[in-house]
């Protein structure tokens, strides 16, 4: 691992701040993907600001129709969290499907979603509900928020606070995970709102994506069936040692089905 | 630039001299000299170096040093009482939990973690649980039965 200087942030602001003033410091919530990607010298940043010690980042609120998670509520938090099992199943679900416990006792849902790796499971959460994700700067809808491969909308001295999810009449994730590290091969949410019905696809793409068909026809009909027949393009999806493209074109549907007749 | 970083491990107050870039696995192992906490991989997978700090299990290879300034710090060392092994290592021996027991310390600290939320995990919870822990040699079989028991122990 290069060496790199280490500060605590005390705030959002103070960490937003540093970062404004060091292009090359990066922050660290749950060091998950930050920490492995250090000690392979993917990375050389000149200073980690910690968020660790900013408690207003971490904790749930429920209200009515919301569900609030700051960005460094751990994955162990929300999978536990009572609260969330009750106002959106699938959410708590979702995150106790994240890698193992050790890594779901210190990665965050602000690091998650910041890192926007191809196979992360709460992207799929977020477009899939319709969350809203608040920054140190301004409020950004998760359709817009995921742009690509590891991009996400934040500007280089933004930083992620909490995600707002609309509670949803039903819902659920159902992933098709790699053997080995749990991570997404293909995972699909599903979900049934006031507003309409969303269906969300990561693992299979460069980036989470919906399935505009599947909404449609989940519209007409919330049933299993109504998706068994509709086939994502393969043209563009992830080919790998584990799945071709191919046969992630093929595994969306199935998830989709399977999280359709899982939905609560 | 090092720092000064003063933590307690198995119930002793220690402070050592780290760089930002020290990993908590080599404060422990380079430099308190307790190397029953071991390093498996460098992808955070296999969790041959899994800690409790402040009570809950994580891979002390993924942390730190300096991140655990304060903080309380149990090793595969701090279980036992003298010569009294603890329940989840008495276990582990009982039921031949182990071969080459190169990943039996990060196994018997994730256990304690499952014991204490959950105190008859059934094998499947077993098995699940154990995602973050890699075998090489035991085929997991008698790795489960040691967990099923010592969490029986623990909270017998
Ligand atoms: C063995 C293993 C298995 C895993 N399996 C899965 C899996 O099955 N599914 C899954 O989804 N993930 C998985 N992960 C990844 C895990 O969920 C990570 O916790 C997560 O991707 C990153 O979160 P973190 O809090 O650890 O962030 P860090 O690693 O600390 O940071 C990641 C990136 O986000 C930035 N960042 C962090 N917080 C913020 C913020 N609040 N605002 C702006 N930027 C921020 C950092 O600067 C860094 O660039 C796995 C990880 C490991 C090691
Ligand atoms: S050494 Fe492999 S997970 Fe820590
Ligand atoms: S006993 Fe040898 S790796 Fe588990």
């Amino acid at each position: 691992m290069y060496n790199f200087e280490y500060t605590k942030a005390s705030s959002a602001g103070a960490a937003a701040e540093a970062l404004k003033a060091d292009e090359d410091a990066k922050v660290v919530a749950g060091g998950m993907t930050l920490i492995p990607t250090l000690k392979q010298r993917l990375a050389q940043p000149s200073t980690l600001i910690d968020l660790n010690g900013v408690d207003d980042l971490r904790g749930i609120t429920v209200t009515g129709d919301t569900v609030t998670i700051g960005a460094m509520t751990t994955h162990d938090t929300v999978a536990r969290s009572a609260e969330v099992a009750k106002a959106i199943p699938a959410l708590a679900h979702l995150a106790g499907l994240i890698g193992d416990p050790a890594v779901r006792n210190r990665g965050t849902i602000g690091g998650s979603i910041s890192n926007n790796d191809p196979a992360a499971d709460y992207p799929g959460a977020l477009v899939g509900l319709g969350a809203t994700v608040k920054t140190t700067k301004r409020e950004i809808a998760a359709d817009d928020f995921f742009v690509d491969l590891f991009e996400t909308a934040l500007e280089e001295d933004e930083i992620v606070t909490e995600v707002s999810f609309p509670v949803p009449e039903a819902a659920w994730y159902m992933k098709f995970p790699n053997p080995a590290s749990r991570y997404a091969i293909v995972g699909v949410f599903v979900a049934k709102a006031k507003d309409g019905v969303r269906v969300a696809v990561t693992g299979a793409g460069p980036c989470v994506f919906r399935v505009p068909e599947m909404e449609q026809a989940l519209s007409s009909s919330w049933s299993p069936d109504a998706v068994a027949d509709i086939k994502v393009s393969d043209d563009g999806l992830n080919s790998d040692i584990h799945a071709s493209a191919e046969y992630r074109a093929h595994l969306v549907t199935v998830m989709a089905k399977r999280a359709v007749a899982g939905a609560k | 630039m090092t720092s000064t970083v003063s933590l307690t491990v198995n119930g002793k107050a220690v402070s050592a001299e780290v760089e930002p870039r020290t990993l908590l696995v080599q404060l422990l192992r380079e430099i308190l000299g307790l190397t029953g906490t071991h390093v498996g991989c460098d992808t955070s997978q296999c969790g041959a170096c899994v800690v409790h700090v402040n009570g809950t299990s994580l891979k002390s290879c993924t942390m730190l040093a300096v991140q655990a300034e304060g903080a309380d710090v149990t090793t595969i060392e701090g279980l036992a009482d003298g010569d009294t092994l603890h329940p989840m290592q008495q276990a582990f021996h009982e039921n031949h939990g182990l071969q080459c027991g190169f990943c039996t310390p990060g196994m018997i600290m994730s256990a304690i973690d499952l014991a204490k939320r959950n105190p008859d995990p059934s094998e499947k919870e077993i098995r699940e649980w154990l995602e973050g822990n890699l075998c090489r040699c035991t085929g997991y079989h008698n790795i489960v039965k040691s967990i099923k028991a010592g969490a029986q122990a623990m909270n017998a």
